[in-house]
């Protein structure tokens, strides 16, 4: 069994509101997959769905192979995007609580909360209140929580939102963690970087439609413009410009450098090589920067989205 | 299950561990005995004031009757002109004048004799009054018609009622001003627990919607076994405070009968005379209160106040779910208050004129007024199948109610950030 989780036409509806609209998808084992979109595309909703939290009202979802029941809830890790805890709770019991809610038993959840406080280095917070904790403390609690018991999915719904920087990177070298240590991992998020920094595939969603999935490298050659930067010292601007005119075409280019160079964007032809616009940039100054332009997530979601309306 | 079992533990936990709680369970029975005991005091500072009323009678007619006592002082004013009289009186801030007209007629008397005050008299003093006025203008009307007085007089029968159920249990008419008491203290208390603990339910979904655990929570279980688990949870807390009170009760109850000498035991083979002679007003009390059944109010009075606590808290609940902060309930609130009002009102007026009245036994069966109303009758006694039958309609009441607050839950606690009219509440429930 190669996918983790596989939901096949799943379709929600809210009255006469379309939450999600026959959505399919494939997880692989042991990888970070992010589902992105704007506000309101449905990634909660979907992420309800695979929490039992609701019922979708056609299609199915396979956990490891098998249709997603009440006894998969152990399996799962879920981070929700409106997330808190109990205030005047002690922070120990509360862990406690609901990892026996997630069927482990008090033995088992003690060492385990154990283990993650040594992790995160947060040694006597047991008797503490939540509402004692800064934010941060709070949040760290509130990831242990979500991962205490060894989840094989965890879901996290806009893991980096509300974290300070110091958490969120944190969270973050965790996340990489535990799926090296064999977790899956599925988040959602309207923030595109964050794909780009951590996910090994992605799925875009728009208007409670799936628009495109795959592995993220793979989506961006796909999307690749075979564009390159060049920077350069030229020994004769003028006669450089003749040049490129006649044989390249030239865009403009927008890219920092720090040298005052001659700067400028290259698309290459079908028929045409990077080594043969790098062997005839060499032939006239000094070359200081020369990198292909990959499209950022951002790009091909936008570029996606103006396809779709 | 399991999972039932660990909500209902944390919510217990958490209700009995709160600070409020410990407050209320042992200060506000000692708070109730002091306020019994401030009110019982300033009552008898009221009473012990001394009045002063001026008697103006020129016939002399009613020279015998009015006394001095220790409460009541009469003067005689009637040397002086009436209007002389007034102002005099109103002077020295006496409490009033008595103006009686130079008439022989009792017929005429009785209706034209004044009473001149600067406030309105007290009522006990009137009935003072009155009572003396009245017995004096019929001794007059006895002797006109030729009646002996002192043959009238030793002719008058007190009569004592003997009161005995037919099981031949014997009570007495304070008896059945106790079973009042009992019954109504009993209603209404149970009336303040469904209303207290029903907002703690209400309070603490609020509490998890605006902490946002509760999606965290139901990824884990069934929004219903959230739901009842609160609601076992707290009625657990509700039951350990009552038993606490029983027990302080109880234990007030047995040092104070202990300090008169009452016991149940005691008390048998003794007749009815012998009681009347031997015991004070207050052992009569005592004993009244100790031949009650007071286990079956108690059992009975849990019984009630689980399933009506089960009833109106998952209204509580669903309420709770479907708002988004505390001072968004107000108009939730009042359909939740208003039969129980009925039911406290109904047992007060209805009940207690006629506990087996028409209108006190249709409210002991509706399930919305039943735990009050039917808590109220049980002193009086009523029949085990009217219980069984009463029971069994809050029962099926209480299942129905749960299932529908529960989809009201399920959908509510998901929603932020609007407040939901009746309408919309009514869209839930056909999800």
């Amino acid at each position: 069994m190669q996918n983790l989780l596989v939901a096949e036409n799943v379709s929600k509806h809210y009255g006469t509101y379309t939450a999600l609209n026959r959505f399919s998808l494939a997880i692989p084992k042991q990888s970070i997959f992010g589902i992105l979109g704007p506000n309101g595309a449905g990634k909660t909703t979907f992420i309800r769905i695979v929490n039992q939290i609701t019922m979708p009202d056609s299609g199915k979802v396979f956990l490891n192979g098998e249709a997603l029941a009440p006894k998969h809830i152990g399996q799962i890790g879920y981070l929700p995007e409106e997330r808190g805890l109990y205030k005047s709770m002690k922070v120990g019991e509360q862990i406690l609580y609901l990892a026996q809610l997630k069927g482990l038993s008090k033995q088992e959840a003690k060492s385990k909360i154990n283990y993650w406080f040594e992790r995160l280095e947060i040694g006597d917070w047991w008797n503490k209140k939540i509402q004692e904790l800064s934010k941060g403390m709070a949040q760290k609690i509130q990831f242990i929580v979500t991962v205490l018991h060894a989840p094989k999915l965890l879901i996290f719904d806009e893991p980096f939102s509300g974290f300070d920087p110091v958490s969120a990177n944190l969270i973050k070298e965790e996340i990489l963690k535990l799926r090296d240590n064999g977790a899956t991992i599925l988040f959602s998020t309207h923030r595109m970087e964050s794909v780009e920094e951590l996910c090994d595939y992605m799925a875009l969603i728009h208007k409670s439609n799936k628009l495109i999935d795959g592995k993220v490298n793979e989506i961006k050659k796909e999307f690749k413009t075979n564009t390159f930067q060049v920077a350069i010292a030229p020994k004769n601007q003028k006669e450089l410009e003749q040049l490129l005119q006649q044989h390249f075409e030239v865009l403009p280019a927008n890219f920092l450098s720090i040298n005052h160079d001659y700067r400028f964007n290259v698309r290459l032809q079908a028929r045409q090589s990077a080594n043969e616009l790098l062997a005839f940039l060499l032939n006239h100054g000094e070359l200081n920067h020369f990198v292909e332009v990959i499209p950022s997530v951002n790009d091909i979601f936008i570029d996606k989205v103006t396809q779709y309306a | 299950m399991r999972n039932l079992k660990l909500i209902v533990i944390r919510e217990y936990l958490a209700r009995v561990r709160n600070k409020t709680f410990v407050i209320m369970t042992f200060l506000s029975p000692l708070f109730m005995v002091a306020m019994v005991l401030l009110i019982a005091y300033l009552t008898s500072l009221n009473n012990t004031e001394e009045k002063v009323v001026a008697i103006h009678d020129k016939a002399e007619i009613f020279e015998t009757a009015f006394q001095s006592d220790a409460s009541v002082t009469y003067l005689d004013y009637s040397h002086l002109e009436l209007g002389v009289a007034i102002d005099s009186v109103a002077k020295k801030e006496f409490n009033g004048l008595l103006f009686i007209p130079q008439n022989e007629n009792p017929q005429y008397l009785a209706k034209n004799i004044q009473f001149f005050s600067e406030e309105a008299p007290s009522a006990s003093l009137l009935s003072e009054i009155n009572k003396k006025l009245s017995k004096q203008l019929t001794q007059k009307k006895l002797q006109a018609s030729g009646v002996d007085l002192q043959k009238y007089d030793s002719a008058k029968t007190e009569v004592s009622l003997q009161i005995e159920t037919f099981s031949g249990q014997k009570t007495s008419k304070m008896a059945s001003y106790i079973k009042m008491f009992f019954g109504g203290a009993a209603g209404y208390l149970l009336m303040m627990f469904i209303i207290i603990y029903g907002n703690m339910v209400m309070r603490s979904v609020i509490e998890e919607k605006t902490n946002r655990i509760v999606e965290i929570i139901i990824s884990s279980v069934k929004p219903m076994q959230l739901m009842l688990g609160k609601i076992l949870g707290t009625s657990f807390a509700g039951i350990t405070q009552f038993l606490i009170w029983i027990i302080f009760g109880g234990i007030l109850l047995y040092s104070v009968s202990g300090f008169f000498d009452i016991s149940p035991q005691s008390m048998q083979g003794m007749s009815s005379a012998d009681l009347q002679s031997q015991t004070t007003q207050m052992q009569s009390i005592l004993l009244d209160i100790v031949n009650l059944p007071l286990l079956s109010i108690s059992l009975n009075f849990l019984v009630y106040f689980i399933l009506g606590y089960f009833l109106y808290s998952s209204i509580y609940a669903a309420i709770g779910a479907a708002v988004d902060s505390e001072t968004d309930t107000q108009q939730f609130m009042f359909p939740i208050l208003i039969p129980l009002m009925l039911g406290i009102y109904v047992g007060f007026f209805s009940v207690i004129e006629n506990p087996n009245g028409l209108v006190a036994v249709i409210f002991s069966y509706i399930p919305l007024t039943s735990p009050v109303v039917m808590l109220m009758r049980i002193p009086f006694g009523v029949a085990w199948w009217e219980v069984a039958l009463s029971l069994a309609i809050l029962i099926a009441t209480v299942i129905f109610t749960i299932f529908l607050a529960a989809k009201i839950y399920r959908t509510g606690i998901l929603m932020y950030g609007k407040k939901p009219s009746y309408k919309e509440l009514f869209k839930w429930l056909r999800h």
